[in-house]
């Protein structure tokens, strides 16, 4: 299994909700314990973040328009922050290729957010420890949810319902047929890590029915009936 | 990057150790062989013991960088994928295997034992030192880091300041320098030949990743319209440190002229008394600080380009 997100770039409307449903969510999960805020309520507030959504313009103007991108953890399948991890407190599960943090084994020495190409980690200034999007591991296998809820918490969340959970290495998962006949693609796939997040572009515009040939003449009534009434 | 203090003063320190103690044990080993010359037991005793103490030291700053030290023991745990754990190991053999070394130059135990413990001793610094510089090297994201002139620069400049420490330690033993001084010059030249070939080579980097594979749009002009937080993150604080480019420069020519051109002048111009080597060692220190202060501000890690940098 590779569980991942597909986020359609084209319905995403940038409300940050994702975001807000992720906080919400993993701020009282047990898998990484509390998201820190840093003076929430002061002049400079600040804190843990295991999505972040950013805005941005495509070509110029009068033919520009602009992207919102959410990002979170990609859980590449050639995830470096494993790789360079020296404790063992990052892993990626191989039943269902999730890439966790084990807070009872990080040290904090941050090396993991240096090999992620994707900002998708983010060291807890109270608890010393890296952090990163779980992709709702305490949700997704929940028996006790609904199955329509057992998602991602910004899965549910999005109101363009922009974000699809599913298993990309099932071809026949809607997340994969999604990837397949939208053209998904992953970002900065140069660097080689395989994320297994997945973005959508824009769709082709639906062709706007014009007239291409000029309309034929109006018959001799009409045209007497044109002559007669002003509009 | 955003500059650590403690890793800087870390590399600069257990760098300069691990140089000190394999230039003394390749003098002992030569000296076995037949050399003439070479530094007394009691000298290599003494730099060895020096070379331990800066090694130490500076393994004990690198703890001062983590946020949750506490959990600092498990990481000699991923010795087969984690650079930094396979230093953490290394740097742990290494502390035992120099040391009963000294102590066996110190007994004055036989040739055989004596030489194998000084060849194990060397050896494990030059792989610590390497492993130092694979931590960086093996960092994608970063592409000033991600290249093999790192490793090397670490080797080079850990050997250019062993060398001049180890001429300090025998110009104030009183020792014959002449030979530690080309010495020191020999690993001066190398050292400043790899970090001005590195720094050209940055300076021509042409990086691969760009706001158009980043966002995955290949071909229209992509520009940040609002990064999304109001007041600084985790990534905006450690990774969107930048230095101005003319300070940067100047910054790099102060490396050249402190770390390099002052102890080289100093070792050519004058006899190489204990004041002069003092103030090589000391002018290459605050060079390579600045050297390390540069190797970080100058990264520049891809994620910035998410935020518009």
């Amino acid at each position: 299994m590779k569980l991942g997100l597909v986020i359609d770039l084209d319905t995403c409307v940038g409300c940050h909700a994702c975001a807000v449903a992720c906080k919400e969510w993993n701020g009282s999960s047990a898998v990484s314990g509390p998201l820190s805020d840093y003076e929430p309520y002061g002049a400079e507030p600040s804190g843990v973040w295991f999505n972040r959504i950013r805005h941005y313009e495509i070509g110029e103007y009068p033919d520009n328009k602009t992207l919102n991108l959410p990002m979170s953890c990609m859980h590449c399948e050639d995830a470096a922050c494993v790789t360079v991890c020296p404790t063992g407190a990052s892993y990626k599960r191989p039943e269902d290729g999730i890439v966790l943090i084990d807070q009872d084994k990080c040290m904090g020495c941050n090396l993991c957010s240096w090999a992620c190409p994707y900002g998708a980690r983010e060291l807890d200034r109270s608890s010393g420890t890296m952090k990163k999007c779980t992709l709702c591991v305490d949700r997704i296998y929940d028996l006790e949810l609904p199955v329509e809820e057992r998602q991602p918490a910004c899965v549910l969340a999005c109101p363009a319902h922009a974000r699809m959970f599913g298993d990309l290495d099932d071809p026949d998962s809607a997340a994969s047929q999604a990837v397949r006949e939208r053209g998904g693609f992953g970002l900065m796939s140069e660097l080689g890590y395989k994320p297994v997040n997945q973005y959508l572009p824009a769709r082709k515009p639906r062709p706007i029915p014009v007239q291409t040939s000029p309309s034929p003449p109006p018959g001799r009534t009409r045209t007497f009936i044109n002559r007669m009434i002003k509009r | 990057m955003k500059p650590a203090l403690s890793v800087i003063f870390f590399t600069v320190s257990s760098g300069a150790g691990f140089g000190l103690i394999a230039l003394l044990g390749l003098a002992d080993l030569l000296q076995r062989a037949g050399g003439a010359g070479g530094p007394s037991d009691r000298e290599i005793a003494a730099g060895g013991l020096i070379a331990l103490v800066l090694v130490a030291a500076g393994l004990l700053s690198s703890t001062l960088h983590l946020a949750n030290p506490r959990n600092a023991w498990r990481a000699f745990s991923r010795f087969r994928t984690s650079w930094l754990s396979r230093e953490g190991v290394f740097a742990l053999a290494f502390f035992p295997m120099a040391a009963g070394y000294l102590a066996l130059v110190e007994l004055g135990a036989g040739e055989g034992p004596r030489a194998i413990a000084a060849a194990c001793t060397v050896v494990l610094a030059w792989i610590t030192l390497y492993c130092t510089g694979m931590i960086y090297a093996s960092l994608k994201p970063i592409p000033q880091w991600h290249s093999p002139l790192v490793p090397i620069g670490y080797l080079a400049l850990g050997h250019y300041s062993g060398a001049l420490l180890l001429l300090a330690v025998l110009a104030c033993a009183g020792h014959p320098t002449s030979p530690y001084v080309d010495l020191a010059l020999g690993w001066l030249v190398v050292a400043a030949a790899v970090k001005l070939v590195y720094y050209a080579s940055m300076a021509r980097a042409n990086a691969r990743t760009t706001i158009n594979t980043a966002t995955g749009i290949s071909r229209a002009r992509v520009r940040l319209l609002d990064v999304g937080h109001s007041h600084g993150t985790f990534l905006t604080d450690e990774f969107c440190f930048s230095v101005a480019r003319a300070h940067a420069r100047v910054g790099k020519a102060l490396v050249v002229l402190v770390g390099f051109v002052i102890p080289l002048l100093a070792l050519l111009l004058s006899p190489a008394t204990l004041p002069v080597a003092i103030l090589a060692v000391a002018a290459a220190t605050v060079g390579l600080i600045l050297e390390r202060w540069f190797f970080f501000a100058e990264a520049r890690h891809v994620v910035r380009i998410y935020h518009g940098l």
